[in-house]
């Protein structure tokens, strides 16, 4: 299967949190980033946590976030941003 | 207190704790079974911890000191980093995929697992307790540059801070920046000015020594 994004695209953090083992952090869910790089594809760790087989393999990105974007507080002058690896399923088009 | 406020027993004797913990109980259970349905043999086990306890962030360093000396190599480092690591006979075969993040003059990577303690462990051993602290992992992303500053670690506005959140298969070793005033050092000496934390991206890399003035130089 293709990746469903590229480096460059805006995409958006799903919100969720299902029943079980998941790897995306509540602080990061329905904010809005970049993405960096495809990194591959790998076993849903949604699956393997639970003694599952990991499959079908997910693309993972790394996304980037402004900082400033993420927390209301931090000054918006500065360019720090966060980098971060999602799974393709926990990603929409932004 | 003051540590020397009380009298010491240098020769106190060791004890075991007597209470094991729920989940050192859960370890030693499943370990059980497993070695008695032969599934692993005890000495598989020793032999891992002792392959865990051997790692050090002294592996780590000399990645990094080999990569200050040596543009080639930096390059090998920055394309695939556990093919580099190998080169220097460090096997980082158990990490998914390592990546290495280059600190510069405008850029200065720091590295986090939110979620857990996920680390480059075959570069760098165990991660320090404050790795794992809640304290750490979730402050360091709200608060990157107050974090770095409670390390002793001031970062100009200038300079962009990318934190680096390991949420899943990718492990993240920082490059630290290589020190000033180190041009006439060999790869062996740099290698210990890359400390452990210069290489998670809470410190830079320690400064080398003064170097001692040649006793002509010095006045009378």
């Amino acid at each position: 299967m293709a990746a469903k994004f590229k480096p460059g695209d805006r995409v958006r953090i799903r919100v969720g949190s299902p029943p079980g083992h998941f790897r995306t952090p509540a602080y990061v869910q329905g904010k809005v980033g970049s993405v960096e790089r495809i990194q591959g594809e790998f076993l849903n760790p949604e699956s393997l946590a639970h003694g599952g087989d990991g499959l079908p393999r997910r693309f993972l990105y790394l996304v980037s976030l402004g900082q400033a974007d993420l927390w209301a507080k931090y000054p918006a002058s500065l360019q720090d941003k966060l980098f971060i690896d999602i799974y393709e399923h926990w990603l929409e088009p932004a | 207190m003051d540590e020397h406020d009380h009298p010491h027993d240098a020769h106190a004797p060791i004890q075991e704790r007597d209470q094991l913990t729920e989940y050192e109980k859960l370890t030693w259970a499943i370990q059980a079974l497993l070695v008695e349905k032969g599934i692993i043999t005890a000495d598989e086990v020793r032999r891992q911890i002792e392959d865990v306890d051997s790692r050090t962030p002294a592996q780590g360093a000399k990645v990094v000191a080999k990569a200050w000396v040596d543009p080639a190599y930096k390059t090998r480092l920055l394309a695939d980093p556990k093919a580099a690591a190998a080169e220097l006979g460090i096997d980082a075969s158990s990490v998914n995929i390592l990546v290495a993040l280059e600190n510069t003059d405008t850029v200065h990577n720091v590295v986090v697992c939110t979620l857990c303690s996920c680390y480059p462990r075959p570069l760098l051993g165990l991660p320090p307790d404050w790795y794992k602290s809640l304290n750490y992992r979730s402050r360091v992303v709200v608060d990157p540059r107050g974090v770095l500053r409670e390390f002793g670690l001031e970062l100009e506005p200038g300079i962009e801070v990318r934190v680096y959140d390991s949420t899943a298969d990718m492990r993240y070793l920082v490059i630290p920046q290589r020190p000033l005033g180190t041009e006439h050092m060999s790869e062996e000496e740099l290698a210990e000015l890359v400390t452990r934390d210069s290489m998670i991206g809470v410190a830079k890399a320690r400064a080398p020594e003064p170097r001692p003035l040649a006793q002509a130089a010095v006045p009378h």
